[in-house]
């Protein structure tokens, strides 16, 4: 049976406002957990009981640490921002299907936005060949001498313009054109959307990493669905377990 | 410990235990399979099912509230025809009993589900008037006993396996839609189904939910289930699936003391996968602490 494990937190510190990085002592999961995937991580925060779904960023075999790069959006992600090296948190997972890392692709376009950009950074460890990484945030930039350091070369567009492009990843895209046999991507839902729409008409194939609110995390509750579609006919595919990932060309983004 | 007789028998149906899921918590046993032996459980009783498949309302479907959430799914589903192809003969892997719940539109809608299920290999059937978040059918069966009575007398009519009748909480008087219920031939009922709430995002002025309201479901509605479980309990002779914010054993004692006959986990099964499990082992302690043999002892039974 699969299980909820209580798992020690080894370090939990702010690497950008509102941005945390954790890392977990979960040997468990390292084995099998792949990038793209995700946890559940049960706050226990006062009067919530839905755990919080929450990108797996990092993955190291050799310590046995999962890291995970989570904002702080309200009172769940708040109290796990409280929490202390040596305390333990409940964690369940890997969930999810991962990306697809296609044997035969040697030339990689990454594209992140803003909190999107975590669950890249063990993507791109495992990428072999041309690996170009695209970012954008509002302000404040983070992980990226993680992704230089894994051999990509990187791109960034921050709102404010204090770090790279002034614009978003949707700007330097216009720019760019862009020769890739796959894109992988994670982000807010119009950036998802403009890249599928860049993808389709440059003939690459795209995949999306989407996010929705979720109670379960395991596929059984069905309230985070994503419509997608198979030749004519349209599915509500469950983002939690069909996902996170899809192809961009099997999601139906006209909502 | 020794071994409590916690057997329970709904509508001529032995439950191996009082303790079994909510639908629309548990998809029908697949995911939380992996997680807990469904062998364990008394019964699964699974998501809603129609007649044909339906989409369900837009995302997000999911809101957290203090204490509980909030969810408009709309009753996404395969339909039965699907459901009974590929569902039924899983769940018939595990000794567990199956309960059906189904949705519908119109009384036909309902009628026609019941008819389908009546090949099927199943135990009970459990009919959903009382999903808040489908504007036609649903809920609006739900809340007036006239329609719950004509609603119950048709499936009844048609259902070959037993019927219990799932009420839904958004009504004035619970006791006599329970008895309109039982008057219609209800063989047993569950109650409570979510009541209708609403939560804002104050940042972006909008309704949390693409559907504007759904249905709070969690520990913060156990006291209103509670306090239905005991009214209605009180007034009709069949019996009752207490749910509403059952997390652990001592809730569910709370409601077989209130007068439920059996009780169901659901919202509690996304914060702890294994809930249905450690409810029945805290209800076996608890029955090991008071040396209470058969849970019909104290079953109603408040001092």
């Amino acid at each position: 049976m699969k299980q909820t494990h209580k798992v020690k937190i080894v370090d939990n510190v702010e690497i950008s406002p509102g941005i945390y990085k954790i890392d977990l002592l979960f040997k468990e999961i390292v084995e099998s957990a792949k990038a793209g995937q995700f946890v559940n991580m049960y706050t226990n925060s006062s009067g919530s009981l839905l755990p919080r779904p929450i990108s797996i960023s990092q993955i190291n075999k050799e310590k046995n640490v999962l890291t995970i790069v989570y904002a702080v959006v309200g009172k769940g992600t708040k109290a796990l921002s409280e929490m202390k090296i040596g305390d333990e948190v409940k964690v369940l997972g890997p969930l999810g299907n991962g990306f697809n890392i296609p044997k035969e692709a040697e030339n990689h376009i990454v594209i992140g936005g803003g909190i999107g950009a975590p669950p890249l950074v063990e993507l791109v460890k495992q990428l072999k060949g041309n690996i170009e990484v695209y970012l954008g945030f509002r302000s404040n930039p983070i992980l990226i001498e993680e992704f230089k350091e894994y051999g990509a070369k990187v791109y960034v567009a921050t709102e404010d313009g204090s770090v790279g492009i002034k614009g978003n990843v949707r700007d330097i895209l216009k720019e760019k054109n862009l020769k890739a046999d796959m894109i992988y991507s994670c982000g807010p839902k119009p950036m998802l959307k403009a890249i599928a729409k860049y993808a389709t008409e440059n003939g690459i194939k795209a995949q999306v990493s989407m996010e929705e609110r979720m109670a379960c995390g395991i596929g059984a509750c069905v309230g985070c669905t994503c419509k997608t579609k198979k030749k004519e006919e349209v599915q509500n595919k469950k983002v939690c377990k069909d996902g996170p990932v899809f192809y961009s060309e099997e999601v139906v983004w006209n909502d | 410990m020794t071994n409590p007789n916690i057997k329970v028998n709904i509508a001529e149906v032995e439950l191996k235990n009082p303790v079994m899921t909510a639908s629309g918590t548990f998809g029908s046993g697949r995911e939380y399979g992996e997680y807990v032996d469904l062998n364990k459980l008394g019964a699964v009783v699974v998501k809603g099912v129609a007649k044909e498949p339906w989409d369900g309302n837009p995302t997000p479907r999911i809101a957290e509230t203090y204490g509980g959430m909030l969810n408009s799914v709309g009753l996404q589903n395969p339909g039965v025809d699907e459901f009974i192809e590929k569902d039924i003969p899983f769940l018939r892997q595990f000794d567990t009993k199956i309960i059906v719940n189904i949705a519908g539109k119109s009384i036909e809608d309902y009628c026609e589900v019941a008819k389908k299920l009546i090949k099927a290999d199943i135990d009970l059937i459990e009919l959903n008037i009382s999903c808040p978040n489908v504007k036609a059918g649903g809920v609006n069966f739900g809340t007036d006993p006239a329609m719950v009575e004509e609603v119950t007398k048709a499936v009844k009519k048609v259902a070959k396996q037993p019927l219990i009748v799932k009420l839904t909480p958004n009504v004035t008087d619970i006791v006599a839609i329970a008895k309109a219920a039982v008057r219609g031939g209800a063989d047993a009922l569950s109650l409570i189904n979510t009541l209708l709430g609403m939560a804002i995002d104050i940042h972006k002025r909008k309704p949390i939910l693409a559907n504007t309201v759904g249905g709070l479901s969690g520990p913060a509605i156990k006291p209103v289930a509670l306090r239905m479980v005991y009214q209605v309990a009180n007034a009709v002779d069949v019996p009752i699936i207490g749910m509403g914010g059952i997390a652990n054993g001592e809730d569910a004692v709370e409601f077989i003391l209130a007068g439920a006959s059996a009780v169901a986990v659901g919202t509690a099964n996304f914060n702890n996968p294994t809930a249905t499990i450690d409810v029945i082992d805290e209800v076996k302690e608890y029955m090991d602490k008071y040396n209470v043999e058969n849970l019909d002892d104290i079953r109603g039974k408040l001092l």
